[in-house]
């Protein structure tokens, strides 16, 4: 027996509350359930227990527990009952085949080390309840693992899911901290990093975030009007446009040294040697700028031809590496 | 720490109300698997049982719910009233949803006809909860082939050694190597194969999407015993301990540098740019990177990496010789 107060002691009355609210098959007064839930009989004034059943009354919805009030039909009665309907309660009874299930642990697996790994730990514990299947996984040795190590992520995904509008530091590419207010629409993870879209009140257009530029907290306005996310609103597709650009219309030309270049060999369009030396590869690309990045870190194993762009780019970008080490051998 | 410990009631009673029917369900199941089916104590299992049994609608026998644990077995009896589990709440849905919409991306790493009905039938069970994970969106895919990926699986599974032909873009060559594989894993949105490399012998993770060619052997892949999987909340860019500390000054251009990559100490600078330290001991892969910075970084320390990148640039520009 546990102690007649304490967090024991409450949960043990919520799940006797609990139990007699689904039971029953009509709404129950409150005075029925301060006869039947022992820890309310115990209660030493009817205020007290009035207090405790009104806490409790909300601390249920609050978990989700769909308790109704009802009327109780009594014609010398004008109390209002309480019960909780079976069929909004349970989680509908739906088989899951050995291959769904081994999929949905591994669903759930994904947020193992995130935030949210509590409730995808829960929700897969709900499915599996009904028991007839092995609980062994056939996915064992697949982990795929999605990180929210952004302090920001709770706050956002709280107003995301809340629809609230939020006011937060947010600091650009170029260093620059401004704040913003936003009315968020949707978050999605996309090349390990998490952003926020919405729309953002200044600019009177849709932003997208990295949730990882955000500065400090994350505050929510409660007293902000309620606003629409549009309809056709998809998150994933959203970071996708901006963050990528489109493929090029024609491929870049760059020179490979005998033996080196694997990478851009691999994917190149077509491949052909100018001498033992060198092979000239066509090479298609979507970003002017990653491409770059990749044929610098070659250094003199690759040289780019063509677009003059990509090759002006690429010798901007050697130049400033030799101007700030000084020239080569230089004494230090 | 037990979660008894931090765990609020009615936290708890949100747990009691799927481990009544989950145990209700698996009549005589021993103590430690249902705890760790559960995820918690044995401990914790025994505090939670001896809580449950003295619940009901009632104060009658018949009305309360039985829990026997007789020597290690556990059978929860007379809980008909919750046989079903809450629905499924927003954050549960969401998790779930979201999770499996990122696995149908994949093929090769699940059976995506799995993955599409179990979507399905999920959505149904869920309701109007569904509908707020159409407002989270992860993407976990990459440039992998889903044939490389569906043998990868297939060995970790089977526990068959395999044989790589593998790019190290950071030297620039293709190696073959057989590898008894551990895990296929993917850490920000890329996927890796981690397993008992022969040829190093070591631990290593392989890109899968710079796989070029990987065959199932007919051998046993069983790592050995001192192989172990590495700590990956760190990405999947490690340095030791003992690795070089390298010091680089960052332009504001280049801050996302400290982003990207696990630094050791990051100071900010009145410039708007960053003094950040960090341990690599592969400096062929710090070069390209700093070739890249095109300027927007500096290697201050060590002085000899400085200058390799100083002569790296110089030997490349001799290739453009007359553009302005």
């Amino acid at each position: 027996m546990s102690a007649p107060t304490g967090p024991a002691a409450k949960t043990e009355r919520l799940l006797n509350l609990v139990l007699c609210l689904l039971y029953t098959r009509r709404p129950l007064p409150k005075s029925r359930l301060r006869e039947m839930v022992p820890q309310y009989h115990r209660a030493p004034t009817t205020e007290a227990f009035d207090r405790m059943f009104e806490r409790d009354k909300d601390e249920l919805r609050d978990l989700g527990i769909p308790l109704v009030t009802e009327d109780l039909n009594s014609i010398w009665d004008d109390e209002p009952g309480y019960r909780i309907h079976q069929r909004d309660y349970a989680l509908p009874d739906i088989t899951f085949e050995p291959d769904e299930l081994a999929v949905l642990g591994l669903a759930s697996r994904t947020w193992a080390q995130a935030s949210l790994a509590g409730p995808a730990a829960e929700a897969i514990r709900k499915l599996r309840a009904a028991g007839i299947e092995r609980d062994e996984d056939s996915l064992v040795g697949i982990e795929p693992r999605l990180r929210t190590t952004e302090p920001a992520f709770e706050a956002v995904r709280r107003a995301v899911l809340g629809q609230q509008v939020i006011t937060f530091d947010y600091r650009r590419s170029d260093g620059e901290v401004r704040t913003r207010r936003v009315h968020p629409w949707g978050m999605a993870s996309w090349h390990g990093r998490w952003y926020l879209t919405g729309f953002d009140e200044a600019r009177d257009a849709e932003r997208l975030f990295r949730l990882s530029r955000v500065v400090g907290p994350v505050t929510p306005d409660p007293d902000a009007p309620p606003y629409a996310v549009p309809e056709d609103h998809d998150p994933a597709a959203s970071v996708r446009r901006t963050t990528s650009d489109r493929p090029s219309p024609e491929p870049a030309v760059v020179r490979v040294r005998a033996g080196q270049g694997h990478a851009l060999r691999r994917r190149a369009r077509t491949a052909e040697d100018v001498d033992e030396f060198w092979t000239r590869l066509e090479v298609e690309y979507a970003d002017v700028d990653s491409l770059v990045d990749e044929l610098v870190g070659y250094g003199s194993d690759v040289v780019a031809q063509a677009p003059p762009e990509l090759v002006r780019a690429v010798v901007t970008r050697l130049r400033g590496a030799l101007a700030t080490h000084g020239a080569p051998g230089a004494a230090r | 720490m037990s979660p008894a410990a931090v765990e609020t009631a009615t936290a708890r009673l949100s747990r009691l109300l799927t481990l009544v029917p989950w145990l209700a369900n698996r009549p005589g199941i021993g103590v430690e698997e249902a705890a760790a089916g559960l995820g918690i104590t044995p401990e914790q299992l025994q505090a939670d049982l001896d809580l449950i049994y003295l619940c009901g609608y009632g104060q009658m026998p018949d009305e309360l719910i039985e829990v026997d644990s007789e020597g290690g077995r556990i059978v929860v009896r007379n809980a008909e009233t919750i046989a079903r589990p809450l629905r499924l709440g927003v954050d549960e849905a969401i998790t779930l949803m979201v999770g499996l919409r990122a696995l149908a991306e994949v093929p090769g790493i699940t059976d995506t006809d799995a993955v599409g009905r179990a979507l399905a039938k999920l959505e149904e069970a869920t309701g109007a909860a569904a509908e707020a994970a159409s407002r989270v969106a992860v993407d976990i895919s990459d440039a992998a082939s889903a044939v490389m990926l569906a043998r990868a699986r297939e060995a970790v599974e089977r526990h068959r050694r395999v044989q790589l032909r593998y790019l190290v873009p950071s030297r620039d060559e293709t190696t073959e190597r057989d590898v008894d594989p551990m895990r296929v894993v993917n850490i920000d949105a890329h996927w890796y194969l981690e397993g008992w490399c022969h040829r190093a012998q070591d631990t290593r993770l392989f890109r899968m999407d710079r796989v070029e060619d990987l065959t199932v052997l007919d051998v046993d892949g069983t790592p050995p015993p001192d192989a172990t999987a590495r700590d990956l909340d760190l990405g999947a860019f490690q340095a030791g301990p003992e690795d070089p500390l390298v010091t680089l000054l960052l332009a504001p251009g280049a801050r996302w540098v400290a982003d990207y990559y696990p630094v050791e100490s990051v100071t900010e600078r009145a410039d708007g740019g960053l003094e950040v330290s960090l341990r690599t001991g592969d400096t062929e892969w710090l070069r390209r990177l700093v070739l890249r910075l095109g300027g927007l970084g500096r290697v201050v320390e060590p002085a000899g990496l400085a200058d390799e990148v100083a002569h790296a640039a110089a030997a490349a520009l001799t290739a453009y010789e007359g553009i302005d």
